[in-house]
């Protein structure tokens, strides 16, 4: 069981939230100048990196907010968590 | 090398099974070769084999970083079938399918192919318009189909649940008699067998650690066994395909998640077929060694782990209980995980990448197991050729571009939902 901190709720299991998926993808900000080459980027394109990974994760069976996890994909440990406005920085380097 | 026959097994019985030659070769990494596959699974080693018997090419490397067939070659379903849908892939995957038919004839060596038939069960009105939907439109591509009805399948396989009180009624199925399973490991061992005795250099304990490029050309692979200078290069590496791109800066349509597989306690023979479940994503089969093999969804968050996590077992094993409740009993003795290249339309992309020398073979999400020939043999052709062979054409990696991308269920661009 992965262990996610929610900003409203705390510690909850995993299975309570819904994942949603990488939280680096920006929309175009404005849709109707994007080329097709920014909607084939936000739409398709993933890093899906081997380490730290930045993602939503919804809480649905508790406050039903979006919860913004660094976890690594290697182990699966949650590094940081926060609100979806939140800039979660997280490097192996500095917490050494 | 010695072939495989009555004959040889006789005459090794005599000496006590102590004089059998090695399958395939370990050598050195040679400096340079004309083309270089990394990874050393099913698709790998079918893509050299093909290569060297279809293509005439003789100076190979299949480049493996630990050993081969110990990635999700030997961690799958075994599940052989063709029942799909969309032209791109109804009519590569029944390439497949009768690559598959001939196999341990070719490859002599014995993929033990059992063609068991796969039952896809429908469990509503309108899984049952689905699946004839499908039927149809698989007959019309020259791929065996057959719609039963509750009672024929109730016949078939009693020991589903056809109670009154089900809380998922069977409503009836749609059976290929000509899909089945095959031995995971043997097919990636028979064909680096194959491939060696052609002359492929299957190199195992060599792990990719970078590229070095000149111009939008690979000119240098280097491994944990020093640089490999290459004419071309082919990524099979399945679930690793984002992490070794990262490596030349390139970004792909895919996810890596975790799906994870199930064996029980061995059986007397029971589960005659592979079943699956349309109420729920379980899929099952029974292996020669008597246990039940099986699997259900991705545990649906990005994982490079090659383990799962345990609410995932929950959900899979109450689809399986849904399905067959005699299996309450029953124990499971292993599980294990693999990292699947999910693709944002759930199809596989083969094909020519954005860098010239460089091929695709990825993005194979649940399915690449049944593939693994069909695979090869159109991969060796997109590498020799430099263009794409006409079953693969369609599942190229400039169709997201271009919005021609092949929804087989329609789920749209989220890798988890396929």
């Amino acid at each position: 069981m992965i262990r996610i901190k929610c900003p409203y709720c705390g510690l909850r299991d995993h299975s309570e939230f819904n994942y949603i998926g990488d939280a680096t993808k920006l929309r175009p900000i404005n849709p109707e100048l994007a080329n097709d080459d920014e909607w084939f980027d936000y739409i398709y394109i993933r890093d899906n990196p081997r380490g730290v990974h930045q993602e939503y994760w919804q809480h649905i069976s508790g406050c039903r907010s979006y919860v913004k996890v660094l976890r690594d994909t290697v182990t699966h440990e949650v590094l940081k968590t926060g609100l979806p406005s939140d800039d979660l920085l997280f490097s192996y380097e500095a917490e050494k | 090398m010695s072939k495989y026959s009555v004959l040889s097994l006789i005459k090794n019985a005599f000496s006590d099974n102590k004089n059998w030659e090695r399958a395939w070769r370990d050598p050195e990494p040679k400096k340079y070769y004309d083309i270089i596959i990394i990874g050393a699974g099913g698709h790998g080693l079918a893509s050299a084999f093909y290569l060297a018997k279809n293509h005439g090419i003789k100076n190979i490397a299949v480049l493996e970083k630990g050993y081969l067939g110990g990635g999700n070659t030997g961690r799958n379903t075994t599940i052989v079938r063709s029942n799909y849908m969309l032209d791109e892939n109804a009519l590569f995957y029944e390439k497949s399918l009768k690559l598959w038919e001939q196999l341990s004839h070719e490859l002599n060596f014995n993929v033990m192919f059992s063609q068991r038939g796969v039952l896809n069960l429908a469990n509503s009105d309108s899984q049952m318009d689905a699946i004839t939907r499908r039927g149809n439109t698989m007959r019309l591509n020259g791929i065996d189909a057959e719609l039963l009805d509750r009672r024929q399948v109730e016949k078939m396989i009693p020991y589903l649940d056809f109670s009154d009180t089900a809380r998922f009624q069977i409503k009836g199925g749609l059976l290929q008699r000509r899909g089945g399973t095959a031995r995971h490991d043997a097919v990636a061992w028979g064909f680096a067998r194959g491939a060696d005795q052609l002359g492929v250099d299957i190199i195992q304990n060599c792990e990719v650690t970078g590229f070095k490029t000149k111009g939008n050309n690979i000119e240098i692979v280097e491994t944990s066994r020093g640089p490999i200078g290459c004419g071309k290069v082919g990524f099979a590496v399945a679930g690793s395909t984002g992490h070794l791109a990262s490596k030349l800066g390139m970004k792909l349509p895919i996810e890596s998640h975790v799906l994870q597989a199930f064996v029980s306690e061995p059986l007397k023979p029971v589960i005659d077929h592979v079943v699956t479940f349309g109420a729920g994503h379980f899929y099952i089969s029974q292996s020669d060694k008597g246990g039940l093999v099986f699997g259900g969804d991705i545990d649906m968050y990005n994982s490079y782990a090659q383990k799962g996590n345990l609410p995932l077992i929950e959900d899979v094993v109450t689809a399986g209980l849904a399905m067959i409740p005699g299996l309450s009993r029953l124990r499971i003795v292993r599980h294990w995980g693999g990292i699947m290249d999910m693709s944002m339309d759930g199809s596989p992309i083969i094909g020519k990448s954005p860098i010239d020398n460089l091929y695709l073979n990825c993005g194979w999400c649940y399915g690449g197991f049944k593939a693994t020939p069909g695979s090869g043999w159109v991969f060796a052709h997109t590498i020799a050729n430099d263009a794409p062979h006409e079953l693969n054409a369609g599942l190229n990696f400039d169709r997201f571009r271009v919005g021609r991308s092949v929804d087989e269920n329609g789920g749209g661009p989220i890798p988890n939902r396929h």
